[in-house]
């Protein structure tokens, strides 16, 4: 197995190398997204697979598109990267020293921690948690706390990019790509029956809240890409599209209200119901962190142009 | 310095400990020398992926596969693809005004 992770080893590097080396930013982000799919593979080498679907989803699929999309609306002068003056000789050798010195130091740290782990602590309270995967239980109920802030921060940062400026309007792909909007549309089903399996899964094996929802969220920002939600863009539809968006972290606020009303702590779950409350946070979460990742797309407010 | 790494085996390991802190120097080092800022933002996100991957390595202990740093990259993976949309509009923010800044 030492090839496999000696082969994945040499392509991160060199996916990486050539992303932040090379000249032309559009090979660079072209060579970020293959780095996302290495690391993707790199996490199921580890066996993490939960982390594995998250950042095959996000850090390949959502991230690319975000980044291309932003480089289709730069003006020209700004889509490559200046060739300035090649950096001489004198100062590239520091700089490999520097990062030689800093990967060796860091290497040395790393191999010499200490590994604690709560392995045991978690295997002790998974009965009560309400999930029998240990990862969706410290998601959402052991270390709730942490996701319900993550669900702000995605709603934070929803509300930074819509009051900088006004959505850019979905490109008419479906004009020079005629397969486009029905490959969508055909495609669609199966990212809703993904998004569904890995639900459903998410108790009792990898699965769960977050790679579901990045899935749908790269279905959608899919759909979007070929202008086939246009409700996302009209204005009569911006109130019912920010209750929705907020409708996750508000349905999380209630469960920790509740936890609190029940058994004294904020977010703490009575065992006999946690796993209906795992449920509700599972499909609320799943379903905003889609619609996040969509929102995200349209890089600014839609709805206002008239 | 030789002996601290004198009595390293090759392992799955070592191996991904070394990758990862290979991408922590270039990321680091790129994020401070380069001139376009979108090239930074690249940077940033290999940054992250690589302390992502030092996490899930400190997460393989003894006694098993440890749960909680594989959810706070899960978390993480989240965060960082919002802070990557906020800097994007951001920068985009930037050529859509009249006159452009």
């Amino acid at each position: 197995m030492l090839a496999v992770d000696l082969l994945l080893a040499l392509a991160a590097l060199a996916t990486a190398g050539q992303c932040l080396l090379l000249p032309g930013l559009f090979r660079a982000v072209a060579n970020l997204m293959a780095f996302g799919l290495v690391m993707a593979l790199i996490w199921v080498r580890l066996e993490a697979p939960d982390v594995a679907l998250a950042e095959a989803a996000i850090g390949a699929g959502i991230t690319g598109a975000l980044l291309l999309t932003a480089l289709g609306q730069l003006p020209a002068s700004r889509r490559s990267i200046q060739p300035t003056r090649d950096r001489p000789l004198r100062q590239l050798i520091p700089i490999t020293a520097l990062v030689l010195l800093m990967a060796g130091v860091l290497w040395a740290t790393v191999l010499a921690l200490p590994k604690p782990g709560l392995v045991e602590e978690v295997a002790a309270v998974l009965p009560e948690s309400g999930a029998e995967h240990a990862v969706t239980a410290i998601l959402l109920n052991l270390r709730g706390i942490d996701t319900l802030l993550e669900i702000a921060v995605m709603l934070c940062a929803v509300a930074a990019i819509w009051s900088l400026q006004q959505a850019i309007p979905p490109p008419a792909l479906g004009d020079h790509y005629p397969g486009l909007p029905t490959l969508a549309r055909w495609l669609h089903p199966l990212f809703l029956l993904m998004f569904s399996y890995f639900l459903w899964q998410g108790a009792h094996a990898p699965g769960g809240a977050f790679p579901a929802g990045a899935v749908l969220g790269a279905g959608g920002v899919l759909l979007l890409l070929t202008g086939s939600i246009a409700w996302m863009h009209q204005r009569d539809f911006n109130l019912l599209l920010r209750w929705l968006l907020t409708a996750g972290l508000l349905l999380f606020l209630a469960n920790a209200l509740g936890g609190l009303l029940m058994t004294g702590t904020l977010y703490g779950l009575p065992p006999q119901l946690a796993g209906y409350f795992i449920m509700a946070i599972e499909v609320a979460t799943a379903l905003s962190i889609a619609l996040m990742l969509m929102a995200f797309y349209l890089f600014g407010r839609p709805g206002a142009q008239r | 310095m030789t002996h601290l790494f004198s009595n390293i085996a090759l392992t799955t390991e070592t191996l991904f400990a070394l990758v990862a802190s290979l991408l922590v120097a270039l990321a680091l080092v790129s994020v401070f020398t380069a001139r376009h800022l979108i090239r930074r933002l690249l940077a940033l996100n290999i940054l992250s992926s690589a302390v992502f991957l030092l996490l899930v390595l400190i997460a393989r202990t003894a006694d098993g596969t440890d749960p909680v740093p594989h959810a706070l990259v899960l978390t993480g993976i989240v965060v960082s693809v919002s802070t990557t949309a906020v800097v994007l509009a951001l920068y985009l923010r930037r050529y859509r005004m009249k006159p452009p800044c």
